[in-house]
C-alpha cells in the first residue's frame, strides 16, 4: 500500500495510475482536476500517472462562488 | 430604430448578449441558483474552485445543476491572497474546465476585500503568458486599468463598493474615466445592492455587471434576477439613447403660446 496526502489529509492506496485512485473514491475524474506534488496533471494523463508512495495530491471542482 | 437585439458585447473573442454576469455563491439550494439564473438571463457564470469533498462524493454538484455546456463558466479566484495562489487555482481551473476565459482577483485584505493591485498585476502577466484571457477585478483607478491592461487583461472589472456590501456604486467619476480610457471591456464587479444600481453602472457606459450578493441575499433571489436583468437592459439603452443635458432650474414640457 501507498501512503498519500489528498487534500491535506493521510490516505493509504494501491499502487496504480491517478484515474483509478480517483475513481475508486468514487469521483468521477472528467469532473475534477488534480494537482500531484504541486505541479497539474493533465487530465489526459491521469491514467498514465503512476502514484508513488508519499505522493500528494489535490483534487478540486466547481462550486457556488461570485 | 435601434433594437436590443443588436446590441452585443465580445470578451476574448466570446461574443455574449447578456450584459449581465452572476455568481452562484450564498444562494439556499441549487435549484434556487438555477432558477435566478435562467431569470437573470446571463449568459456566463462565476464559479470558485475548491478541494473536492473526498468523505462524501455523492453530494450534488454545481455542474449537475447548471450546465456548463450551455453557460459560460468562469472560474474565479476568490479567497487568493497571492498572485502565486491566485495562478495555482486558476491552472487547475483551466485543467477542470478546459478553457482559458478566467476572473481573476488578488485580494489585499479580509476586512475589505479590496484588491491588492501589485499581485494582480503580476499575476495577470504570468496568467496572459500562460495563454488565459484573465478578466480581472481591481481598484477604480484608471491608472491601473491601463496597467491592467497592457499586462494582458482581456476585461478590467473595478469595484463600485466592496465586495458583498450592496452600497451601489460609490465612484461614479472613476467608473466613468476607466470606461473612456480603457480599449477591453470595463464591467463594475462588486457594489451593486439592488436595481438600480445596476442601471447607473450601464449609464456610465460599462459593458455589463458582475454580481451575487445583490440577488442571492435578496428576500426573493429570482425576482431580483428578473429585476437585475431589466435594469442592465434599461441602463444600457439609457446610456445608448443619450441622456438629456442637466439643468439648473425648471424648464416646462408644455408650450407656453396660447395659455388662456
Amino acid at each position: 500500500m501507498l501512503s498519500l496526502t489528498v487534500n491535506g489529509d493521510s490516505y493509504r492506496a494501491h499502487p496504480g495510475s491517478i484515474a483509478e485512485f480517483v475513481m475508486s473514491l468514487e469521483l468521477d475524474p472528467k469532473k475534477v482536476a488534480v494537482e500531484h506534488n504541486g505541479e497539474i496533471a493533465p487530465r489526459s494523463q491521469l491514467a498514465e500517472i503512476a502514484l508513488s508512495d508519499g505522493d500528494n495530491l489535490e483534487i478540486v471542482h466547481f462550486v457556488g462562488g461570485g | 430604430m435601434t433594437t436590443q437585439s443588436n446590441d452585443s458585447w465580445s470578451v476574448a473573442g466570446q461574443t455574449f448578449t447578456s450584459r449581465l454576469i452572476v455568481g452562484t455563491g450564498k444562494y439556499k439550494d441549487f435549484e434556487e441558483n438555477a432558477a435566478a439564473l435562467e431569470a437573470s438571463g446571463a449568459e456566463m457564470i462565476t464559479v470558485a474552485v475548491r478541494r473536492v469533498n473526498v468523505t462524501d462524493p455523492k453530494a450534488p454538484m454545481l455542474t449537475d445543476y447548471i450546465d456548463p455546456k450551455k453557460y459560460t463558466y468562469l472560474p474565479n479566484t476568490a479567497g487568493c491572497f497571492t498572485a502565486d495562489d491566485a495562478i495555482r487555482t486558476l491552472r487547475l481551473a483551466r485543467e477542470a474546465g478546459g478553457w482559458d476565459l478566467v476572473k481573476l482577483e488578488v485580494l489585499g485584505e479580509a476586512r475589505t476585500l479590496y484588491p491588492n493591485m501589485v499581485e494582480t498585476i503580476r499575476a495577470t502577466e504570468v496568467l496572459a503568458k500562460e495563454g488565459f484571457k484573465p478578466m480581472v477585478y481591481c481598484v477604480d483607478d484608471p491608472i491601473a486599468a491601463q496597467q491592467l491592461e497592457d499586462a494582458g487583461a482581456v476585461a478590467v472589472m473595478p469595484l463600485g463598493a466592496p465586495i458583498g456590501s450592496g452600497l451601489g456604486i460609490q465612484n461614479q467619476v472613476t467608473i466613468r474615466l476607466i470606461v473612456e480610457g480603457a480599449k477591453v471591456p470595463v464591467l463594475v464587479d462588486a457594489g451593486v445592492g439592488t436595481a438600480s444600481d445596476a442601471a447607473v453602472g450601464m449609464e456610465l457606459g460599462c459593458d455589463g455587471i458582475l454580481m451575487n450578493t445583490a440577488i442571492a441575499e435578496a428576500k426573493e433571489p429570482v425576482r431580483m434576477a428578473r429585476a437585475m436583468k431589466l435594469a442592465v437592459e434599461a441602463g444600457r439603452e439609457a446610456y445608448l439613447a443619450g441622456r438629456m443635458g442637466r439643468r439648473k432650474y425648471a424648464d416646462p414640457s408644455s408650450p407656453l403660446a396660447g395659455l388662456i
